[in-house]
């Protein structure tokens, strides 16, 4: 049985890392958050996003639902919980929920500290403190079963789905193999190949569930006018060579693997950890949409792209995974995994073995390029009106 | 996914394929072996982009990885590249759909 080495959590499964989170609840407290990460120990890292203080209820249940899974991801040891103080969103609600998963928590609040100076003074000791008591965890072997593996893709080319999706595919699958759960999104990129995820889908539950979704994005984009045509494949896609959305589709579910899909679940929803391949229905946009399976529960994330993206996480390592010859060349100090082998001939099963053991050792402990960069960019998915009217609507 | 590579050139995802994928800048005159002859660029197919590898009609199917990608608009000769410019999506057209007033 493969395993990794990790930090053990009270409840649910084991850390890749080992951070305490600064999580504000609003814009009006992210500054905060920033600074005082910048300020504590290397192991405090924030999470700054732009919600603001009064978003709609289902808004609200969602960034709730997405700062409260962040919290929880197993990769946060402890958190630091800031808000301004009028938030719709509660520091003490987003605290309570992250408590219940049996870390240790802290609420500041900016009003009541005395301003922005005394907030990030008092806040620098609160995460000391924090950090001083998950500061000795030590990493354990523990079962590749716990490892929720999300996979993500951005700047995608034709590459991307000859060699890097379905290389990382094959890394799914092994992981899947060995009890584990893997995770893939981005529903507007199951456009033109839902027929064939539904196929896979493990019931009609499940089926019907996911066609609803594809139908759901698909009309949305309609609704705002947007040519499908003309907006995916994006320009720089075209220019990579693809020509249509269906095309990009088919090479981005292959970024998934070949298991069955045993469920779909909201965006930033908990992912059920041992159940194999899950989807998650989120946007297109690569920042939100890792930041969902992050929330989900995420511990490791791989992230392929064929004309190059640079982009990171603050929680979870992010395996940056090229089918590109050009791209592995000149971003070659943002890559990690050099999948264009498979061009000249390296089976893909091959470059997924080799996929799956970056992700085993990164797991492990191993800083993968974005990390060592400290690239950390965090965004929530904001719901569109339509999407707020639909759900209102009791949808 | 598996692949077969032709003649160092181009990318055939899967056996009923239409098209194959660029797997170098090709220039015009490059030749794809294919079907026990070869097929000849007319034009020069950047990396990534596809090349067609048999007659393709207005309205026939254009494949790759052994699925639909969309439809070819206008008529496509062996050796002829193929992209937004001759293969349409057969889905989102909302821009069409908007000039119909299909949109509310």
């Amino acid at each position: 049985m493969e395993t990794f080495e990790g930090y053990p959590r009270d409840s649910g499964p084991a850390g890749v890392r080992n951070y305490v989170a600064v999580v504000p609840t609003s814009v009006a407290a992210s500054a905060v958050a920033e600074a005082v990460a910048d300020r504590s120990a290397e192991n405090v890292r924030s999470t700054p996003h732009q919600m603001g203080i009064d978003p709609p209820d289902a808004a609200r249940d969602q960034i709730e639902r997405t700062l409260s899974g962040v919290g929880r991801n197993p990769n946060v040891g402890a958190a630091l919980v800031v808000g301004l103080g009028p938030e719709r969103i509660a520091a003490d609600d987003v605290a309570d929920e992250i408590a219940d998963a049996g870390r240790d928590v802290e609420v500041l609040s900016i009003r009541e500290a005395g301003g922005t100076a005394a907030a990030v003074e008092a806040g620098v000791e609160l995460a000391q403190d924090l950090w001083s008591g998950i500061a000795d965890a030590t990493r354990e072997e523990r079962d590749a079963s716990e490892l929720v593996f999300g996979v993500e893709c951005g700047g995608s080319d034709a590459t991307s789905g000859i060699a890097a999706n379905p290389a990382v595919g094959a890394a799914c699958d092994r992981l899947v193999r060995d009890g584990g759960t893997a995770t893939f999104s981005e529903t507007p990129e199951f456009i033109g190949a839902e027929h064939i995820l539904a196929d896979r889908c493990a019931d009609g539950e499940v089926r019907e569930r996911l066609l609803d979704r594809v139908e759901r994005r698909e009309s949305t984009a309609r609704l705002m006018g947007v040519d499908l045509r003309g907006a995916q494949p994006s320009p720089g896609n075209q220019e990579g060579g693809l020509t249509t959305i269906e095309e990009k589709s088919l090479g981005a579910i292959s970024k998934g693997g070949t298991t069955p899909i045993r469920g779909i679940v909201n965006y930033a929803e908990s992912l059920p950890t041992g159940s194999g391949l899950v989807l998650m229905d989120t946007p297109g946009y690569d920042i939100e949409s890792v930041v969902g399976k992050v929330a989900g529960g995420a511990q490791v994330v791989a992230f392929t792209t064929g004309r190059g993206s640079t982009t990171g996480n603050p929680l979870a390592p992010v395996i940056k995974v090229t089918g590109n010859p050009k791209t592995a060349d000149r971003l070659a100090s943002n890559m990690d995994v050099d999948a264009s082998t498979v061009i000249d001939g390296e089976p893909i099963d091959s470059v997924g073995d080799r996929i799956y053991e970056r992700l085993l050792s990164v797991a492990s402990g191993e800083r993968t390029a974005a990390e060592r960069r400290r690239l950390e960019e965090f965004a929530i998915n904001e719901l569109q009106p339509n999407e707020l009217a639909e759900l209102r609507g009791g949808a | 996914m598996k692949g077969e590579v032709l003649g160092e050139a181009g990318l055939h995802m899967a056996a009923a394929d239409n098209v194959v994928t660029a797997i170098d800048d090709l220039d015009a005159g490059a030749k794809i072996p294919w079907d026990d002859g070869t097929v000849e660029l007319d034009e020069p197919v950047p990396f990534g982009h596809k090349v067609a590898l048999e007659p393709i009609e207005p309205g026939d199917e254009v494949v790759k990885y052994g699925e639909t990608i969309g439809e070819a608009v206008e008529p496509i000769r062996p050796g002829e590249w193929v992209h937004t410019h001759n293969c349409e999506s057969t889905r989102g057209r909302g821009d069409r759909d908007a000039d119909a007033g299909e949109v509310a």
